[in-house]
């Protein structure tokens, strides 16, 4: 048995098949399912899960969660609408710079009160989950736009939302180069290795000469950064936008990240497999219906699944030990 | 100088270092020379400060003076990091390994080779970890990760670390504590061809016949200073020894008459794998019986399971003719006997809880009816033990953080003695108080045996073992080498059995 790397983990190749069950089931109720049109739905509507969940993957290998990723989404989506209700010709590329600035603040300030004040990122991001929510809506109750409307924006910006390339949305195509760059960072340069250090064994990082702190900090930003760039593309996507955008998001990006392989000790995990477990629950959410289940059951079912995967880890994890367990004493005779 | 002409210029060499922490003096003006090409040794008891000397080498701690010097030139060791910069490598003994990473990363980790781009060269890196480990004598295979792995293999990765880094200035701390014979040979092996490549090897080791079979020099320190360096051709164990341990006995002690009750704890035949082996003693009713042994030794292991918080493999623990169910702490309280653990504030106190709630923890049947714990009669048990042990408490209803460390001491033991035992396990009971609480503890317990209890102390002060100890049991790698009664038991025959020098049983 070799330990070598293979394109796809087998944890990866799991959810590849937990997915292809799903399609082919809910297909064969509706075959509405798997067409065209169902598929572009489904690429939109996990390309914004995905951009969370690989962002967050970032932090999770370093033994660190952000849980204000919601709120972070709700304010940069409302700064989008603010900034077209202030000028309605702003250009795409303006929003888009502004959005992902917003989000990497707020994630510079996850990222201070973690590194500097060695506050835990589960308390912290708590914390601060409330407080961008609450500058939401103070912002929307200050300048009394409780709703900025598709009207309101520029077309050129909906289009940007709505709009393919060679009939692939705009969107996927974004959280496609986003986490190849990431996955690209995350296998081969020396800075994404120690991001597994850093999570793997913090004192053994240090020791290491790895600088966890600066490390953790950057890593904040850039994952605040594509919260804020997911915040962006959602007001372009849906066109509406109020102060209560990507309230309870965050439970379904751990879920995705989770259920994708990452494990939540931090030190292993790859962001495919996040992205995988992204696309899995949204494909989840899309088949419900199809299948007869309420909607209201949806929660229940990312609860599931994200339970599923746990125990899945840990049986697996058992296994890896007692295999690696028995080499070692085989060789040692 | 003539003789600095002959002497080649040490690689590395520490001049009169200070260290403290807090009130605690750890290194008292240490100099300390590591030439080219030797393996020199560091010896020393428990706390005589060779682990601080291995931090400061290793750039985790830095000195309150001194100067350290490194290929002639002075240098500051400000980080680990710094230290692996100027060549310097630390194996420590517990081997540290993201476990979740393969070998071959665990070795080159912040210095993976590169490819154009700063893209990790894997296939490079993997070559040359499994070239590491050949050279080594070991072929682990590079890309498997570390979880999983032997201690003894751990410490081949952390020696590749150290190749890998071009270091040229070595430490190894007790890195022998956890290996069989077999790696241990293997591994001082590695060692001597490192020395023979020009490394300066310092070798930190409890066991005696290990430095004289590896080192060209010894340096012995004793409570933070230096007590003696010479070449191992020189300087013979029992010379060794009687350095390690050097200081006379202080008369600090109470006198007690030797206690000869009935057998109150009698262990047979105990054993748990990895732990300790075949151990049977018996405690007297009355009696002190001191258990001594490195750290390491299993001391604390064997304590914990005698007390049933960890389990045993086979073997039999009795308390006053009755057998305790194994892996039971309840059961074991029940049936008489009490442990005052090691660390007090991991394992002994709730420190956020009030004072007299921490005191009736381990008794709250006692003070409570139909299940509810009875205030009144929590602060009157608080009180009672508080005043018996003498603690100096402000408010019972204060924190127990609040109370200094010998306080917090009294406090776990005044909670252990509320359940009434008949034996009483106490392990490390004055470490980190200060000496008028270290006399009170004392003279507690030796109240408390002439009342008839029956008291396994387990400690790493030899002074404290031999003072307050009427029989001294040492033990060396999980087993009992020596059970001395108190006309026997001295700082060196005591030694000599924790150090597996010779078989005194």
């Amino acid at each position: 048995m070799t330990w070598r790397r293979r394109p796809l983990s087998g944890r990866e190749l799991g959810i590849v098949f937990a997915l292809l069950v799903l399609v082919a089931v809910t297909t064969a109720v509706n075959p509405a399912f798997l067409g065209a049109q169902g598929l572009h739905d489904l690429f939109l509507n996990a390309s914004i899960l995905t951009l969370l969940a690989v962002g967050q993957t970032l932090l999770v290998i370093t033994r660190n969660i952000d849980l204000s990723v919601g709120s972070t989404m709700g304010l940069t989506a409302f700064l989008s609408g603010q900034i077209y209700v202030a000028d309605h010709d702003t250009p795409v590329i303006a929003v888009l710079v502004a959005g992902i600035a917003m989000g990497a603040v707020c994630g510079a300030v996850n990222g201070a009160l973690v590194a500097a004040a060695k506050v835990p990122a589960l308390v912290v991001t708590l914390g601060t989950l409330y407080v961008f929510r609450g500058l939401d809506y103070g912002w929307a109750s200050l300048t009394g736009t409780r709703q900025v409307n598709a009207d309101q924006m520029s077309g050129q910006f909906l289009a940007f939302g709505s709009g393919s390339v060679l009939g692939v949305p705009r969107l996927t195509l974004i959280a496609i180069v986003v986490l190849v760059a990431v996955n690209y960072v995350l296998r081969t340069m020396r800075s994404g290795r120690e991001l597994y250090a850093i999570g793997s064994n913090p004192h053994a990082a240090r020791l290491a000469g790895i600088p966890a702190g600066k490390r953790i900090l950057a890593v904040f930003v850039v994952s605040g950064a594509l919260v804020g760039l997911a915040g962006v593309l959602h007001a372009a996507y849906f066109g509406t936008i109020n102060a209560s955008v990507g309230s309870g998001e965050e439970l379904a990006v751990v879920a995705a990240v989770v259920v994708g392989g990452v494990a939540i000790f931090g030190g292993s995990g790859t962001a495919m497999g996040a992205a995988l477990g992204a696309l899995l629950l949204t494909t989840i959410t899309g088949a419900l219906p199809i299948l007869g289940v309420p909607a209201l059951w949806q929660r229940a079912v990312d609860g599931a699944a994200l339970l599923l995967s746990i125990s899945l880890d840990r049986a697996v994890m058992a296994r890896l030990a007692s295999r690696l367990r028995r080499e070692r004493n085989a060789r040692h005779g | 100088m003539a003789e600095a002409e002959r002497a080649p210029r040490p690689l590395l060499e520490l001049c009169h270092i200070t260290k403290s922490f807090q009130a605690v003096q750890a290194l008292r003006g240490v100099s300390l020379a590591l030439p080219a090409g030797e393996v020199h040794a560091l010896a020393g008891e428990n706390g005589a400060g060779k682990s601080t000397v291995v931090r400061i080498i290793g750039g985790e701690h830095q000195p309150d003076s001194g100067v350290i010097v490194l290929r002639g030139e002075p240098v500051r060791l400000s980080s680990p990091l710094q230290a692996r910069r100027h060549g310097i490598a630390v194996i420590h003994q517990e081997p540290v390994q993201f476990p979740d990473l393969s070998a071959a990363e665990n070795v080159f980790m912040g210095r993976q080779p590169l490819r154009a781009g700063r893209r990790i060269d894997r296939e490079a890196m993997n070559r040359r970890a499994a070239e590491l480990f050949e050279r080594l004598g070991v072929p682990l295979d590079p890309t498997r990760p570390t979880r999983g792995l032997s201690i003894a293999d751990q410490q081949i990765i952390e020696i590749a670390k150290a190749l890998s880094g071009k270091a040229d200035v070595i430490v190894m701390d007790e890195p022998t504590a956890a290996l069989s014979a077999v790696e241990a040979e293997r591994l001082f092996t590695v060692a001597r061809g490192l020395a023979g490549q020009g490394a300066a090897l310092l070798f930190i080791s409890h066991r005696l016949e290990e430095v004289y079979a590896l080192c060209d020099r010894v340096t012995v320190l004793r409570d933070g200073a230096l007590v003696t360096s010479a070449s191992t051709g020189e300087i013979d164990r029992d010379t060794l020894v009687r350095r390690m341990v050097g200081r006379a006995v202080d008369h600090l002690f109470p006198e007690r008459e030797p206690g000869s009750g009935p057998e109150a704890l009698v262990v047979r035949g105990l054993n748990r794998a990895g732990a300790f082996h075949d151990v049977s003693f018996t405690v007297r009713s009355g009696e002190i019986v001191g258990l001594a042994g490195l750290v390491g030794s299993g001391r604390s292991e064997l304590a914990r399971a005698i007390f049933g918080v960890d389990g045993r493999d086979s073997g039999t623990v009795m308390v006053n003719g009755v057998l305790l169910p194994a892996a039971n702490p309840r059961g074991a309280i029940d049936r008489g006997l009490a442990l005052v653990p090691e660390d007090r504030r991991e394992q002994g106190l709730v420190p956020e809880l009030s004072i007299e709630r921490n005191a009736s923890l381990a008794r709250l049947g006692a003070v409570s009816r139909h299940g509810i714990v009875s205030r009144s009669s929590e602060r009157a048990t608080a009180r009672r033990w508080g005043e018996r042990l003498r603690m100096t408490v402000g408010r019972f209803t204060d924190a127990a953080a609040t109370l200094s460390g010998g306080n917090q001491q009294k406090l776990v033991l005044g909670k252990w003695l509320a359940t009434e035992p008949s034996v009483l396990i106490v392990d490390e009971p004055t470490r980190g108080i200060d000496i008028a609480a270290k006399v009170e503890v004392h003279s507690e317990l030796s109240r408390l045996a002439a009342e008839g209890l029956a008291v396994l102390l387990i400690s790493s002060e030899l002074p404290e073992v031999l003072g307050m100890a009427d029989r001294v049991l040492v033990m060396h790698e999980g087993r009992i080498t020596a059970d001395l009664p108190r006309e026997r038991a001295t700082e060196e025959t005591v030694m000599r059995a924790a150090t597996g020098t010779v078989d005194a049983a």
